[in-house]
């Protein structure tokens, strides 16, 4: 009996949907939905990514890419978008990357108003080294570096990046999404495209922060990490528009 | 013809513009700092773009961006400054991407730096140092060609000197050959054709146009440093055809060393000069034959000895080496200190020779 693709799932802006992401990893679903955003708006971006898990969905990307070092995507962002005003540029990061490794670059980035989008894929966990505390790391999470979970008087607090980025002038748009449901989803979907399309505008510096499932890296089954995020994440950071032009 | 009186700094930023740079980036550091400031008044005019970056770890990334799109880029400091931008120049380098850096540096002692590096993995920067402001204008160009000639990120080693010195010049254009068009750069234009691009220092490509992978592209790297090496090297050697000691030294130091040569040829001491105008690759054939039957070979440089190390593994003879310069710092640190001075130098070299006559001090 031969058998008939009926429906493929694949973007069209992939080239392959093979990937070495663990089981219940939020991250494919959060590259798909900025990759339904570039197609719907028909854009030829050209994407910078930092170090981490989703380093491997810049690569099956059809998308022009830079590979960056560590924390530095939106420095190197800056330096595309100052010489191709007209192409769209999107950064994608990672908490460790963005947040604990790349503060100073962001929130520079985005006190210039810079006219790219940045996204940040916030899991909380260093996944790529196999589970160490990051910047965004929840108070109580374990991970291999806060054995007892993050305790405050040891490991400090998470930062809400969002927060500090929306008391930016430079920000035009910051929000922030998740991908644990089919809600939350579409909802972060319309903050992708919101993003890019202020960047169009010239609106200045756009931002959307995705929170995403690691239960590997989170200690815990795959099937929990949706409720997991929820629980955690949600309930440390929020999930909204925290800045955003009248309109 | 207009000759203009202005600073080097001013002068290296016309030769950079006169070379096509487009973007410049730069966080300020005294000596480095005039150039950042030309930059600013120079490049808006030109159509081009000037970053004062919050770092220099900020500055070399933004280069990396700019330079990632084809654009003809450059950034900047020194010393410290540099430091921070080690990682980032190795990254230019794997990632062969062109970008000129200029190192206005606080006195010669990074010649390590310059010539080694501080970043990761298999790479070379070619260098250049120039012995005054006129050189500096000249070899601005000529890095700007050989950054996009070969791909890779070059030095030039400055100093406050040369970023500081007041003269005479008019910056002129210089011609050099074309090189392969940029089509490796990143514009967006193959963002959903199939064949989007993809630049990584692992050079895996993407799944429709895989690439070589690290060591496939690591080793192409090298070979093409080993390219450079046979065909980059510059050297000046200076009434070295007779001569029986031969004076090594580079950039601004040479200026005075040359002079010391000329007085002594006047007292019948048989001396040359030799200096590396590229730092690296490292002009050892040359210097090999400069020095062929000399009895002595006497390095000066303002540091505790760096560039001896590099005419250590070329001279044909190594017992005749020695180093007869040292720290020399000014109080400010920013300067070449005491010992850029001729008669320091001129008494060195007598008592290295023995010719200090007795009851004399260096």
């Amino acid at each position: 009996m031969s058998s008939q693709l009926v429906v493929e799932f694949k973007p069209k802006l992939l080239q392959s949907s093979e990937h070495e992401l663990c089981p219940g990893c939020g991250h494919s679903v959060a590259f798909r939905v900025v990759l339904d955003v570039v197609e719907e708006l028909d854009l030829k971006p050209v994407l910078l990514a930092g170090h981490g898990c989703y380093t491997q969905l810049m690569v099956q990307s059809d998308l022009d890419s830079l590979q960056c070092l560590h924390g530095r995507a939106p420095a190197a962002a800056t330096g595309v978008k100052r010489m191709l005003p007209t192409t769209p540029v999107i950064t994608l990061q990672g908490d460790g990357d963005m947040v604990t490794e790349g503060l100073h670059e962001i929130l520079h980035a985005a006190a210039r108003g810079e006219q790219f989008t940045a996204l940040l894929f916030n899991n909380g966990v260093f996944g790529d080294t196999g589970g160490h505390l990051t910047a965004t790391t929840v108070v109580g999470q374990r991970t291999k570096t806060s054995l007892e979970g993050r305790d405050p008087a040891l490991h400090g607090y998470p930062l809400n990046i969002g927060q500090l980025l929306a008391q930016v002038e430079g920000a035009a748009y910051v929000a922030r999404g998740a991908v644990n449901s089919a809600g939350m989803i579409a909802r972060t979907q319309r903050m992708v495209r919101r993003a890019l399309e202020l960047q169009l505008e010239g609106a200045g510096f756009t931002f959307v922060e995705i929170l995403t499932m690691c239960p590997t890296g989170w200690f815990v089954p795959t099937s929990e990490g949706p409720e997991y995020l929820e629980d955690a994440m949600i309930t440390t950071f929020g999930i909204g528009e925290l800045k955003a032009p009248p309109g | 013809m207009t000759t203009r009186l202005m600073q080097g700094s001013e002068a290296v930023a016309e030769a950079a513009l006169a070379a096509g740079c487009r973007f410049f980036s730069g966080y300020p550091m005294t000596p480095f700092t005039e150039l950042l400031e030309n930059m600013g008044r120079k490049l808006p005019g030109a159509g081009g773009v000037c970053m004062n970056a919050a770092s220099e770890i900020e500055a070399v990334n933004m280069t990396i961006g700019a330079a990632a799109t084809g654009a003809r880029v450059a950034t900047g400091s020194c010393g410290q400054g540099l430091a921070l931008m080690q990682e980032g120049i190795a990254e230019l380098a794997l990632n062969e991407l062109p970008a000129v850096i200029f190192n206005m540096a606080r006195g010669q002692q990074d010649y390590f730096q310059a010539t080694r590096g501080g970043g990761w993995g298999d790479y070379r920067t070619i260098t250049l140092a120039p012995r005054d402001v006129p050189e500096a204008v000249e070899h601005t160009q000529l890095l700007f060609y050989l950054a996009d000639r070969y791909r890779t990120p070059v030095v030039l080693y400055g100093d406050y000197v040369i970023a500081h010195s007041t003269v005479g010049i008019d910056v002129q254009p210089i011609e050099f050959p074309a090189t392969a068009p940029k089509d490796w750069a990143l514009d967006g234009s193959m963002s959903g054709t199939g064949r989007a691009r993809q630049i990584w220092t692992w050079a895996l490509g993407k799944p429709n146009t895989p690439g070589p992978g690290p060591n496939g592209s690591w080793e192409l790297i090298a070979e093409k440093y080993d390219q450079i090496g046979r065909a980059e090297a510059r050297h000046e050697a200076y009434r070295t055809d007779d001569a029986d000691v031969v004076l090594v030294s580079f950039g601004t130091t040479s200026v005075f060393v040359d002079s010391v040569v000329d007085e002594l040829r006047e007292d019948g001491v048989r001396v040359g000069s030799f200096r590396p105008i590229t730092l690296w690759p490292f002009p050892g054939d040359a210097l090999e034959q400069a020095t062929r039957g000399c009895a002595h070979v006497l390095v000066y440089e303002l540091n505790a000895g760096q560039l001896v190390d590099d005419v250590r593994m070329h001279a044909a003879d190594r017992s005749v080496i020695r180093s007869i310069g040292g720290v020399s710092q000014d109080p400010s640190g920013m300067r070449q200190g005491d010992l850029l001075n001729a008669d320091i130098l001129r008494h060195r070299v007598r008592d290295a020779l023995g010719l200090t006559p007795q009851g004399a001090t260096s």
